[in-house]
Formats: C-alpha cells, structure tokens, sequence
C-alpha cells in the first residue's frame, strides 16, 4: 500500500492542480496576514475558507483523481498486489498531497509572521487539523462515489452534489427543523444533527475556540456539558475520526466487490 | 494450470457467461476466440481477479483464486488498451512495475527490440497508440512467468513490431510457458496458436485444434471456419 | 471677633485634644488583653495599636473617634457569632487588621465591619475572610474604603451577603479593594456620589458591582473578571463608566454589564472581553458609548426593550459573535464612525470611512433570540447566505440600523 500512497502521491505532486492549490493557500495567507496585519480575522477568515473551500477541493480532486487514475488503476490491478491496497493507498495519495497544500501553503506565511510567538497558535493548529480531516473524509466520500459510479459525469454530479449537500443544504434543513420544532427541547437533536454533517461538526470545533462566549449563553444543560467542557473536543473529535474511518473503510468493501 | 468451472458473470441486465467451464493445460498457447460481447476479456479478467464471478471457481495453478493476490505474481497480463498514467514517463513507469513486482526483469533487451529507447523519457501522453502498446509488450514481457494473458496483442503494431511480437511469444512457448491470447486477427492467431478456444453465449462452443475446428465446419479456410460457425449459431438461434 | 475667638478657642481644644491623644497596645501579653477592653478605656481620637494575636472577639462597637490599627495583620475571629464591628462613631479609622469567621444570618445581615450613621471613617488594609457581608456601610457619608482585600466563599446566593455594601451613603471613595467570592463584590444602593476607582472584583456569585437607585455616581480603572455578570447598573441616573475591563463573564445570564432603566450616563473607554454578552440594554436612553472595545464577546451589544437617543461612536467591534443584536425593528439609537472587524467594504476615497455603511444586526441573531439552539448553525455557509440576503434588502432587523461611516482602523 505504501508504494501506491507513494507513486499517487508522486504522481500528484507533479500535477498543476497541487501547485495551484498550494499557490491559492499560500496567496491567501499572505494576504490575510500581511495585508491585514490582524492574526484573529485572519483566523475567522480562514475558518470560513477551510470550512467550505477544502470539503470542495476534497470532493472534486478526488473524483478527478480516480477517474484519471483509470488506467492506473487498472495497470495496478493486474499486478500481484491486494486491491484493498490499490484504493487504500490511491485515496491516501490524494489525501496526503492536498494535506501537505493545505499545511503548507497556509503554515509558511503564518510561520513567516511569527505565529509561533503569538497566542493564537492554538487556533491555527486546530484550523489545520479540521482541514486535515475534512481532506481526509471528503476525499474518502469522493473515492465512494467514484466507485459507485462508472460514468465519469455521473460520479462528478453526484460528488458535487453531495458537497452542496452537506455544505449548504443540509445546514438549511437543520435551521428549519429548528424552527419549526421549537417549542420541543431541542438541544440534544441539535448536537445530534451537528454530529451526523462533518462540515458542522468541523465548524463546532471550531467555534469552541472562536465562539466560547456566545455558545455559553445557551441555557441547556446538554449544551453546557457539551460546550462548558472538554467533552465537546474530545466528542467532536472522535467523531471526526469516525467520519474518516467509514467511508473508508466502505471503501475497502466496495473496491473488493468491484469489477474492473 | 488453469480450471475453470461453471462460471456465471452478469453485468447488470447482460448474462456475459453462464455456466463456462474451461480447463487448459500446461504448455502451449491457446487462442482465446469468439464475437464481440463474448464475453473473452471477461474471462481473462476473473481469472486475472480483476471481475469477480457471481457463481463458480477458478483455480489457477491448482488454487482457487478466490480474495487471493499472490498468484498474480506468476502472471503476465498484457491488458486490450494500453492507457497509462499520463504524468508518468516511460523510464518511470518501467521502474515501477518493477518495483511492485520485486521480481527479476530483463526490460533492457525488450526496449532494444521494439526501439524505445529514444522514447525512454517521454511522458506517456505523448506517445503514439503503437508506441504506447510497445511500452505495454515490453511490461509485459519483461518479467519471467509461468503463464501469460494477452488480450489483443496485436493492436496498432506496425508489421515489423508484430513479427518480433510473434517471434516473442514463440520463444515463450519454447520455454514451456502457458499462453493465453485473444485477436481479432485471425492470421495472427492461426500463426501463433496451437489450440483454440471458441467462446459462444457465455459457454465454451468448441474447443481444440485449428484442425480439428475445420474439419468440424467443413472449411479450408481458418477465418471462414470462425465465420462458419458465427452463421451457423445465428441460423440456429434463427430457426 | 467674638466668632473668631470662639473659633481659635475651638481649634486650640481640638489641637490639644489631638496632642494629647495617646496610643493603647493591645496583646496577650498587654496590660490590654482585649479590643474591647481597649475601646472601652480609650479616649477620643486615641489609637489602639492591636498587635499580632487571634482575639475571638465579635460585636465590637466602636463608639468614639478612635483609630484601629493592626500591627502585623492580628486576627479577629468571630466565631460565626454575628458582627464583629460595629462603627457609630464619626472619624473612626480602621487599618491592617484580618478578620475573619463573620456570622450568617437569614435575618440580619452580619458584616465584618458595619459603619452606622458615621461620617469621616477610613477603613483600608483589611483583610476578610469567611465573611457574610464585608464591609456595610449605612447611611454613613464622606468616607473612604481603601486597599482592602476581602475573599468570601459564598457557593449560594441566598445565603451569602455581599463584599462591600453602600445603604443610603453619599460622597465615598471605594479604591484599590480586591473582592471575591461574593454575592455582589461591590453593591450601592441608594447611595450617590460615589466613586469606585481601580477595584478588582472576581469570582463573584451574582455581579461585580451593582447599582439600584443610585445617582451621580462614578467608576474608573476597575477590572470586572468572571462573575455572574460583572456590572448591573439598575434605576439609576447620571453614572460615568470610564477605563473598566469587563472580563469572561461567562454564562446563560451573564453579561459584562448589564444596563436597567438607566438614563444619562457615559461610558467611556472600557473593555469587554470575551463575555457572553458585552452590555446588555433595557429600557435605557440617552446613554453616550465612546471608545470602547468590544473583543470577541458571544454579544458585544444586546439591546431589549424600549431604548432612545443612545449613541455609539468611535468604539470598536473585534471579532464578536455578534455584533448587535435587537429584538425589534424599531431604532432610534445612533451609530457612528465605529470600527467592525467583521466590515468587509472598501475605501476608495481614502478617507478612513468606509464607503458603504455597515449594519450590525445579523439575522441570524434574530434567528438566535427566537430559537436558541441554532446557536449551532453560527458561522455555517447557509447563515452567511441568509445573512447576506437580509444585509441586502432587510425584512426582519431595522433598516436604518447601521453605521453610515464604519472606520476602516482601529480607533484609540
């Protein structure tokens, strides 16, 4: 698997798309950072981005990726090597090398700035680890689909879709059910329903550091466990582990089942 | 070397193969035939693991290949289209077979036959369909296995490419290797094949020499001895 | 010349009344044994040098000019029996003593040190703990509390009292105290005048400093971290509000300071960081915001209720949840020439405004007030796009809600 996580991720490294993606973080760090001279909007700015900008990416590099690796893919497949490895290491490949843009591309004008001597180290590092997350799921949900589906336009829609889905829609759902329930107690659904849409529950995450203030003004007592303690980390973060591990791990299945 | 039995493969609403049993050999090479939709590719590749049969076994060297990779280790697959990775160039591509098979290679000799060497650091989207079949030969060919899967050797091949193709294939057989081919040349495989299997409705039809295939449809001809039976099967189905 | 001469004989017997004053030791070992037996031997105007001991003693009235001074920080453990001083005396000073072990009660508020009915005192260098109520002043005028340190423990607010309490008190300075562990670290009522400068009130149960039906009344310097709510100004006039720090008041009621029927008052240059609500308004008018900071609080403004002719100007808006919330579509408070981080208009005449106004008021705090939970869905790509749409053409927040001339800078 290693081989093919390394000649994926070689293979991407070389491609365009990794540079201008590299180039568009790096730009926007500099920019928020050097332009603005202000670390905390810098941070919220960068949230927002990486909340909705890197699941895209995810999706639509990865559905690009396994449909161009066809041929790869199937060079791959009549070579002594397990299948699950073939997906395995593909899927880690783009993960890996959209991570390393990510990381890098935001890190070094922030390493530039001094972030490191400045206090909102914390944030920074917990705005990368969600991005690494959201890489690494949206990625696997891309490769799901992209398994799924033959038919190269197909594959594309539905990935956009599911993106439009769990960035947009799904979060317009939620507010309405809100609404409209509202004379119930809702505060168990509503973590329940964050839990269940990784860009929501990357997005808390993230607002337990930015938002602590406001979320504590909720009189619940589910949401004040939730938010006035660690528990809300340590949840969400397991959480973010799942969300990474089964699609993946759908992924292993489909791809033994598949015929090529 | 190979045994197939009662094998069945549907691909959504299209029964590729029902019930096909096959059992070839070792030694020799055999010439894998039938119309298009016949469901040849399929076989090759469920018994390459590349399609997962719904019903019957495969054994490959006396294994059944069942979620086993291993074996492919012993094979040489010369796959129908020759698509690779298009970021990658030739040299590169070479010495990443190799690298995931970890098995001994003599590619140098293989580029020198076919001529690549000027295209050893091409990248592999600019290279020309025949050119990029050489590059695929040479992949296949380099490594030394006991059994060998060519489908559709012989495209985009320019004529003096195609004789050294088949004075390579002789030269496996000589080394008692087992190979499987499918063409749609049927020059090209009354040259080179010792058996030939004939794939019809998912089912092996016939099965044997090219002899024995003539004599059967009362033809002089090879190639209208395969046409013979094509009319025949649809008068039956016809009638 | 017959006032002048009764003057000068006045100024002569005070003079040598004050020459003579003498100082008693009380110890152990003294010929003093006990505070009490110190007072009740003391003349006016003389000083009782209390030295270092543990003197179980309570209900100590001290009922002529003296001076209490502690030699060492003494102990004065009441015992949980009640109040431990009582001042009814004018120019009484109490300096350097730590007392602890205050009475509670449900009905008499017990205080470490009670002032009744008492001008001129000056109590400062105190150190209470175990305390019910610390120190209570009532209807007592023109004195000082100063440097002291009181640390309560209170865990319930119907049965703890607060640190330092003004009743019907006027013309008092409250200076560099430390309160905490309170109900209210610092409470008027009824008391106008005052000034509380540079005092840091902590960990209080309920606020850190309360006014009720207290006017003319003014603050400064102080700092306000991580109480209940750290100020609540209620039915009072004419307060100034000038360099406080409202701190991590955090919580479902809690606020930096919160504002009740409050009318003509400043407030100037303070900061609220990181609060649930920055300032929370009721029914109060004609108030001045100037150069204060707001900085990443859940609110930095929440409006209720029925407020006029209000004007922010010159503050700035860091990094709030959100900015402004209001719970009608009526405004008649002005907004000007403050700095919101969250502006996101251009400059293009360089002047420092910028060219578009900006309006503070989300819906999606609207959404929040009406449903609390979809506190959840803040930051969320969905709300930026109703919020968005709702910026462009407003439906459910007052439409001339916004601040005409938003700075592209920081102001101060």
């Amino acid at each position: 698997m290693l081989k093919i996580l390394k000649y994926s991720f070689y293979d991407l490294m070389r491609s365009r798309w990794s540079y201008v993606y590299f180039l568009f973080y790096l730009a926007l760090g500099f920019v928020l950072l050097f332009l603005n001279n202000d670390v905390s909007k810098a941070v919220i700015t960068l949230m927002n981005v990486i909340i909705v900008l890197v699941p895209l990416i995810g999706t639509i590099f990865g559905v690009m990726y396994y449909y161009d690796s066809k041929e790869f893919t199937e060079l791959l497949l009549a070579q002594p090597i397990k299948r699950s490895s073939i997906f395995l290491g593909q899927y880690l490949g783009v993960a890996c090398s959209l991570t390393l843009s990510l990381v890098l591309g935001l890190g070094i004008p922030f390493l530039l700035y001094g972030l490191f001597r400045s206090d909102v180290i914390f944030d920074f590092s917990l705005l990368l680890v969600t991005g690494t997350f959201l890489t690494l799921i949206f990625t696997a949900i891309a490769f799901n689909i992209a398994i799924s589906n033959e038919n190269k336009i197909k594959g594309f829609g539905y990935a956009v879709l599911a993106w439009l889905f769990l960035a947009v829609v799904y979060d317009g759902l939620f507010l309405m059910s809100l609404i409209v329930f509202e004379e119930y107690p809702l505060d168990s659904f509503s973590l329940t329903a964050t839990m269940l849409n990784p860009i929501d529950l990357s997005r808390t995450l993230i607002l337990l550091k930015l938002d602590i203030s406001a979320l504590l003004g909720y009189t619940g007592a589910v949401f004040k466990e939730f938010f006035g303690t660690n528990s809300g980390l340590i949840i969400s973060i397991v959480m973010l582990f799942l969300w990474t591990v089964l699609p993946t791990w759908r992924l292993v299945y489909k791809s033994k089942r598949k015929d090529f | 070397m190979i045994q197939v039995e009662g094998l069945h493969k549907k691909f959504s609403k299209n029964q590729v193969l029902s019930g096909l049993d096959l059992n070839i050999q070792k030694g020799g090479i055999f010439a894998i035939l039938g119309p298009n939709g016949s469901g040849k590719t399929t076989l090759i590749k469920i018994i390459l693991g590349m399609v997962i049969a719904d019903k019957g076994t495969v054994s490959v060297f006396g294994k059944p290949i069942k979620n086993k990779w291993k074996y492919r280790q012993e094979i040489k697959y010369l796959p129908q289209i020759a698509n690779f990775p298009s970021n990658l160039r030739v040299r590169e591509l070479i010495r990443m077979i190799k690298d995931l098979r970890q098995q001994t290679s003599e590619e140098e000799q293989l580029i020198e036959l076919f001529g690549l060497k000027p295209f050893l650091d091409k990248k592999l989207a600019t290279l020309s369909g025949g050119t990029k079949q050489k590059v695929n030969i040479v992949l296949a060919f380099m490594f030394d296995s006991p059994l060998l899967i060519l489908d559709e050797p012989t495209t985009g091949l320019d004529p003096a490419a195609l004789i050294r193709l088949k004075e390579l294939i002789q030269k496996e057989k000589q080394k008692g290797k087992t190979i499987l081919v499918t063409s749609h040349i049927m020059q090209f495989v009354e040259e080179v094949a010792d058996e030939i299997v004939y794939l019809l409705e998912g089912k092996i039809y016939f099965k044997g020499r090219i002899s024995e295939l003539m004599e059967k449809t009362s033809q002089t001809n090879f190639e209208h001895a395969i046409a013979a039976i094509a009319t025949k099967t649809t008068k039956t189905t016809n009638a | 010349m017959k006032q002048l001469s009764g003057l000068l004989v006045f100024l002569m017997l005070i003079s040598w009344y004050t020459l003579s004053a003498k100082t008693i030791s009380v110890c152990a070992s003294c010929s003093v044994k006990s505070i009490k037996s110190g007072i009740e031997i003391a003349d006016a105007f003389d000083t009782l040098l209390i030295k270092k001991g543990i003197y179980k003693e309570f209900n100590i009235l001290i009922d002529k000019p003296l001076t209490l001074l502690g030699d060492k920080f003494p102990v004065i453990d009441g015992e949980d029996q009640g109040e431990i001083i009582r001042i009814a005396s004018d120019n009484v000073t109490i300096d350097g003593l730590f007392i602890i072990n205050v009475g509670t009660s449900y009905t008499s508020d017990y205080a470490a040190i009670r002032v009744v009915k008492s001008e001129n005192f000056l109590i400062q260098n105190v150190v209470l703990e175990k305390l019910f109520f610390g120190i209570y002043l009532e209807k007592s005028n023109n004195g000082r509390v100063y440097h002291n340190k009181i640390i309560g423990d209170a865990v319930d607010e119907y049965n703890s009292g607060n640190g330092i309490q003004l009743w019907y008190s006027k013309n008092v300075e409250v200076d560099r105290n430390i309160v905490q562990g309170v109900r209210d670290g610092i409470y008027l009522e009824f008391s106008d005048n005052i000034t509380i400068n540079n005092n840091i009130s902590s960990n209080n149960l309920r606020y850190g400093l309360h006014f009720m039906f207290s006017n003319d009344d003014i603050y400064t310097n102080n700092t306000f971290e991580n109480n209940g709510a750290g100020v609540a100004v209620m039915f009072s006039k004419r307060i100034k509000m000038v360099g406080n720090t409202f701190k991590k008041n955090w919580g479902a009621a809690a606020f930096g300071m919160l504002l009740k029927e409050i009318n003509d008052a400043e407030i100037y240059g303070n900061t609220f960081e990181e609060n649930t609500i920055g300032i929370n308004i009721e029914g109060s008018n004609r108030i001045q915001y100037k150069n204060n900071n707001f900085i990443k609080n859940g609110w930095a403004i929440k409006v209720l209720g029925a407020c006029y002719t209000n004007t922010f100007s010159k503050n700035n808006f860091l990094y709030n949840s959100f900015d402004i919330s209001y719970n009608s579509k009526l405004n008649d408070n002005v907004f000007d020439q403050n700095y919101w981080s969250n502006y996101t208009g251009y400059d293009l005449d360089k002047n420092g405004i910028g060219d578009v106004p900006y309006r503070p008021v989300k819906l999606f705090s609207y959404i929040v007030n009406r449903t609390p939970e979809t506190i959840v869905l803040l930051r969320s790509l969905f709300m930026d796009i109703i919020d968005f749409s709702e910026k462009v053409s407003p439906v459910f927040t007052p439409d001339n809600l916004m601040d005409a001339n938003p700075l592209m800078k920081r102001t101060i």
